[in-house]
């Protein structure tokens, strides 16, 4: 079945391979060309970021030999935000022998992003994700074995089979770490140069072609230009829009935003995923928001108070004046529904005065009765480093009072639009990981992000990018003293310039604040036409106060951490009004994007494939100005679309 | 609750710039903030008054990314034990209290600015040998390995490490042989690693000795690391790097035992 | 072994480090690492472990309160291995070992002393604390300068027996009760074994650890050990000169 209704932009080539789907990947790795080993060093190829995409591609392109530079803001390539990723890593293994397979993992995941995601791509997710858990234990990532010495899985995020690969509660650090390593071995047989503490600030094309980046060193201050074959941006995603999120507060849109303003298309931007277990803001100073691990779910019970504004504590509120609404409100699945759902029942009830802790801005995660039926030392075992951690953050006990808990921004399926290949629309530009838009649909399972950075680092790019790289041979790197380098190099340079002159009254972070509220209270959990139209005015009104009233001291030749905020700053500023356009435009609900105008009778997301089972790519026009659409029809050959229930 | 409190903090233009330190009053701290987002605050009114912010390094805010990390009161990331500099909570001081903030001190940690060090120098132990050569694409099905759980575990702990520099910055040698232990240790212990075994340990111990200080055993590295690592896996580097520059590196090979690890 | 100072990061790529050569003769690439000075100052610090501790054994004899049970065993040490050996060889090797012994710790621990003093040019200026390096451990310099000096001063007084104007060949037991009948000198003793027992508190676990030898069943073995140790030595040591000096020997 596929939905012909709508026209896709014949212009966008997803170029996804014929043939069954599950033959694609390996005829198109027959058919992709090669480059010969001698001539692989010299092609230069650029990976800005090093999580576990960036890294993993920097890593194993180095290995074939090609000459990588690699790029990153943090202080060392390891520091990278996949390494704070808790819960695990999906693979189609079926070690557990309980009915996995790689079709059904393309097909848990297809329905899990309800039905806004490739079909192609997601099955050789699937494929590769078993290749990737091989990789990782070979590298000696720590994962958790059974006593037999055999490597231990376990269902996570509501799944029915058990294929998550978890190293205790830190598999992105472990994994990270094995990338990162893996890194460092190139680096010292001088395959890849590393650059730390430098940011991309722009992307430098030539006849079209992405040719080189910009970039600022973070310590000296110096702008350089740096030319390559082929770039990719693997740089993560953009939650921090939102101010607070449990990303790192490095976490930027930058490098991204910079492409898309060169011409690289935005795919499905408003596509963010809340994960509904986070500890609540305590207060205004808050910089981020901590993530406590999905898999609390599994035992613990999620209530609100039953009457609006209750004061009591929680263990004076009796069992008849609690609401266990995930329980009430979803039988099946109760406590251990996907993310989405969870998210948007806890703000309904905060929304309607049943919050609960001193702010009434958080539901219960409560262990009263798994303690009672486990017993603490059994409820120690699994959760006791969570327990930990959340007493150090709120300085309250979990195992005597419940946790208090709240959705916050986690990650964001949305991202440059890429082919199969991974490359944009703009010809030598590939998108890695969380940066590009393509596997997730709308709306991410638990442990698939991991899953997904290292099958695009280790397995996918390493097999696609060649075939760029190809059609290239015998032409020299573009002169990273041309026109088009020195151009931008001077545009970055007055940016960061004007940063510095406009000596305004507001700083930096009051900014992203302002930012943070319009979009969390318009196009967060729930979003509807008033509120976006509404945003989307208040954030053209923002950037022109930014940029008439943002205060930078310091210089431009320093380590100077405000003005490295402020670029990015006014880049989720940008980024905000164009997630408001496609989150207007985009008149149904799916996963991540809940339209309050589309929902069944008993508040439910509904969605309309005959109008909107397409990706949106989104085309730069200048700033303030709405960006034009570009849609790729997306056809489902394999799995029906139906409506997701889960109660 | 909020309290009023005297900061002193360790300020310093450039890496060859002389520093001092500079004291601010800062009225009004909540105690459910962390150490970091006071600094916010106080960065916040500085930029207020015209003065540039104080430089400080930190990212993920949850511990795990190891960027932050600044001495306080004379202690790695402060008072509390296994805990990074962001997850110390103001909580933990009272009203009144005067704070002293410093950068981490060591030769091979140069300062960049304020508060903010260069901690390249773990990088380069690790460039030195600190992986498994495993090259993309020809792993075998993970399974075929057996690790015994024991092994995986002592592997995982040593691993946990997040390279923040604290072991450098309190260690009175400035030595890093907890960091580097722990990277060897859970490399060493696991049957993928041991090919390199020996040439690892060589490598990494000599690069690390070519920056950092040499281990007098203070123990004081274990005392303030935010991940619990174990001086023990210094003892592990030590036997490993002696055997390395003693037996035959073939014999060893041969010898490859991973289970008394455990 | 520390080079100096990394440079402040110039800006520009982080360049590949090359570790600096080392010698290609094993024995000296070994001790050239700081790994293997500690495990030299560990072995060295054993075999000193076990000559202070056979030394205050071998004293145990001054309660017999009559002369001729020491100065036998001093005699006896001095014809142990004859006839294959002359008079005193092995007292002479012993020694040499013992020189040698101390030779290598003490330069191993200037050494690397100077390593780390390079590590840490700059100190912390907010002053600091500490949380686990106890006494023993932050002394172990001057309680090893002290003690070494000690060394000197009880050669001179009971081996050369230039410190010591009462002194005769031959007779230790004696000599050591004219020595310690001074209360001064007696003080020095009391003084320096103490110093010297602070000094093993720290070395005899601290080997352990230097060596590798750490194993989870018995590490906790380790710091009783270093206690058991170093109170034994002192409490024997300390023993003598008080004894002589309270009159319970003459």
């Amino acid at each position: 079945m596929s939905q012909t209704q709508i026209a896709g932009d014949p212009a966008l080539k997803s170029n996804i391979p014929a043939g069954p789907l599950a033959e694609k990947w390996d005829g198109h790795r027959f058919s992709t060309k090669l480059v010969a080993p001698q001539n692989r060093r010299r092609f230069q190829v650029i990976i800005v970021g090093t999580g576990l995409a960036g890294a993993a591609a920097a890593a194993t392109l180095g290995e074939q030999g090609y000459a990588v530079k690699s790029f990153c803001f943090q202080d060392s390539p390891r520091r990278a935000h996949s390494i704070a990723a808790q819960g695990g890593i999906n693979a189609a293994k079926n070690y557990k022998n309980d009915g996995d397979s790689v079709y059904r993992l393309f097909y848990d995941t297809i329905k899990g992003g309800d039905y806004r995601a490739r079909e192609a791509n997601v099955h050789r997710l699937a494929q590769v994700s078993t290749q990737i858990i091989d990789q990782c234990a070979a590298q000696g990532v720590p994962f958790a074995r059974e006593y037999g010495g055999l490597l231990d899985n376990r269902s996570f995020g509501g799944a029915q089979v058990s294929r998550t690969f978890y190293a205790r509660g830190q598999t992105g650090q472990q994994l990270e770490l094995g990338a990162y390593q893996a890194l460092s071995r190139q680096i010292e047989l001088g395959t890849v140069t590393m650059y730390n503490r430098h940011e991309m600030l722009d992307l430098v094309l030539k006849d079209g072609r992405a040719v080189g980046i910009i970039v600022r060193d973070l310590v000296t201050g110096e702008i350089s230009s740096h030319s390559a074959h082929a770039v990719v941006l693997a740089t993560g995603g953009y939650s921090n829009v939102f101010y607070l999120s449990t990303g790192a507060k490095g976490c930027n849109v930058t490098a991204i935003w910079r492409a898309h303003k060169k011409g690289a298309y935005f795919a499905n931007p408003c596509y963010t995923q809340i994960h509904p277990t986070c500890i609540p803001q305590s207060g205004d100073y808050q910089s981020k928001l901590t993530l406590m691990s999905e898999s609390l779910r599994n035992d613990g019970r999620v209530w609100s108070a039953t009457k609006q504004g209750e004061s009591r504590r929680a263990s004076e509120i009796p069992d008849s004046e609690r609401d266990y609404f995930l329980e009430r409100r979803y039988p099946a699945f109760a406590n251990l529904v996907p993310r989405d759902v969870a998210s948007r029942a806890a703000k309904l009830q905060v929304d309607q005065g049943f919050g609960v802790g001193e702010l009434h801005n958080g539901v219960y995660l409560d262990f009263r009765d798994a303690i009672q039926r486990l017993g603490r030392t059994v409820v120690e075992q699994r959760y006791g480093n969570l327990f930990d951690m959340y007493a150090n953050i709120t300085g309250d006990d979990p195992y005597s009072v419940p946790m208090r808990i709240y959705p916050a921004p986690h990650y964001t399926m949305g991202g440059l639009w890429v082919d199969y290949n991974l490359m944009s629309n703009v010809p030598g530009l590939f998108v890695a990981g969380e940066a590009n838009f393509s596997d997730h649909g709308a709306n991410r399972l638990g442990a698939s992000a991991l899953m997904q950075g290292l099958a695009d680092g280790y397995f996918v790019l390493p097999a696609t990018l060649p075939g760029e790289l190809a059609n290239q041979l015998g032409t020299p790197v573009a002169d990273p003293n041309g026109p088009e380098f020195r151009d931008a190099e001077q545009a970055v340079r007055d940016e960061v310039s004007k940063f510095l002159s406009i000596n305004g009254k507001q700083t930096v972070d009051t900014f992203h604040r302002k930012l943070g509220k319009i979009m969390w209270e318009n196009c967060g959990m729930a979003r509807n036409a008033a509120g976006l139209k509404q945003a989307r005015e208040d954030i053209v009104a923002l950037r022109e106060e930014f940029w008439s009233d943002v205060k930078v001291l310091g210089s431009g030749n320093t380590l100077n951490q405000s003005l490295e905020k402020a670029g990015r700053v006014a880049d989720f500023i940008e980024l905000g009004a164009l997630m408001c356009q496609d989150a207007l435009d985009r008149e149904e609900s799916c996963g991540g994007h809940f339209r309050e105008e589309h929902q069944t009778p008993d508040g439910e997301a509904l969605r309309d494939d005959d109008n909107y089972a397409y990706v949106a790519a989104w085309e730069y026009q200048g700033a303030g100005k709405l960006a034009n659409l570009h849609k790729e029809a997306l056809e489902f050959e394999y799995v029906h679309p139906s409506q997701r229930s889960y109660k | 609750m909020s309290m009023n409190l005297t900061l002193k903090v360790w300020r310093q233009a450039g890496a060859t710039a002389a520093g001092d330190f500079e004291t601010y009053q800062v009225p009004g701290v909540n105690e459910d903030m962390s150490f970091l987002e006071m600094l916010d605050v106080v960065n916040e009114q500085l930029i207020g008054d015209g003065r540039e912010p104080i430089a400080f390094d930190h990212d993920c805010r949850e511990g795990i990314c190891g960027s932050c990390g600044v001495v306080i009161n004379g202690r790695p990331h402060g008072p509390l034990q296994g805990v990074t500099t962001c997850q110390l909570h103001m909580r933990n001081y009272r009203d009144g209290d005067t704070i002293v903030v410093e950068p981490w001190r060591a030769a091979a940690f140069p300062v960049i600015r304020d508060l903010v060090v260069d901690r390249s120098a773990f990088d380069r132990i690790i460039q030195a040998g600190g992986y498994i050569t495993a090259p993309t694409g020809g792993a075998r099905d993970a399974n075929l390995t057996l690790i015994p759980k024991a092994v995986a575990d002592v592997a995982m702990d040593a691993a946990a490490c997040i390279g923040c520099g604290a072991c450098v910055a309190a260690c009175p040698n400035s030595a890093a042989n907890l960091f580097t232990g722990a990277k060897i240790t859970a490399l060493n212990v696991l049957p993928q690693g041991q090919p390199e075994r020996w040439a690892r340990v060589a490598a990494m111990v000599d690069r690390m000795e070519d920056q950092f200080g040499s281990c007098t055993n203070y123990t004081e590295c274990e005392a303030v690391c935010p991940a619990g690592i174990s001086v023990n896996v210094i003892a592990k580097m030590n036997r490993d790097y002696l055997k390395s520059r003693f037996k035959d590196r073939r014999s060893l090979i041969r010898q490859a035992d991973v289970a008394d690890e455990a | 072994m520390l080079t100096g100072s990394s440079p402040a990061r110039p800006g520009g790529p982080m360049t590949p480090a090359r570790t600096r050569p080392r010698p290609h003769t094993w024995i000296i690439e070994f001790y050239s690492s700081a790994i293997g000075k500690k495990a030299v100052m560990a072995v060295t610090g054993l075999l000193l472990l076990g000559f202070v501790l056979v030394h205050m054994l071998g004293n145990l004899k001054l309660y017999y309160g009559e002369p001729e049970h020491l100065n036998e065993y001093g005699h006896y040490l001095r014809t142990i291995g004859e006839p294959i050996l002359p008079h005193s060889g092995f007292l002479w090797i012993m020694r040499g070992g013992l020189i040698l012994a101390f030779v290598l710790h003490i330069h191993a621990a200037v050494s690397l002393t100077m390593m780390n003093r390079r590590a840490r040019p700059v100190g912390y200026k907010g002053g600091r604390t500490y949380s686990a390096a106890n006494y023993a451990a932050r002394t172990m310099r001057w309680s090893g300068i002290i003690v070494g000096l000690y060394l000197l001063f009880h050669l001179a007084d009971l081996t050369w027996g230039t410190a010591n104007p009462d002194f005769e060949h031959g007779e230790p037991y004696q000599n050591m009760i004219a020595s310690f009948e001074r209360v001064p000198v007696a003080i020095v003793y009391v003084v320096a074994n103490l110093l010297l027992g602070i000094h093993i508190f720290h070395g005899a676990w601290s080997l352990f650890q230097s060596l590798g030898w750490s194993n989870p069943r018995f590490n906790v073995w380790r710091r009783y050990f270093a206690v058991a140790f170093a109170a034994v030595i002192v409490v024997g040591n300390v023993s003598f000169p008080l004894a002589v000096l309270f009159g319970v020997v003459d």
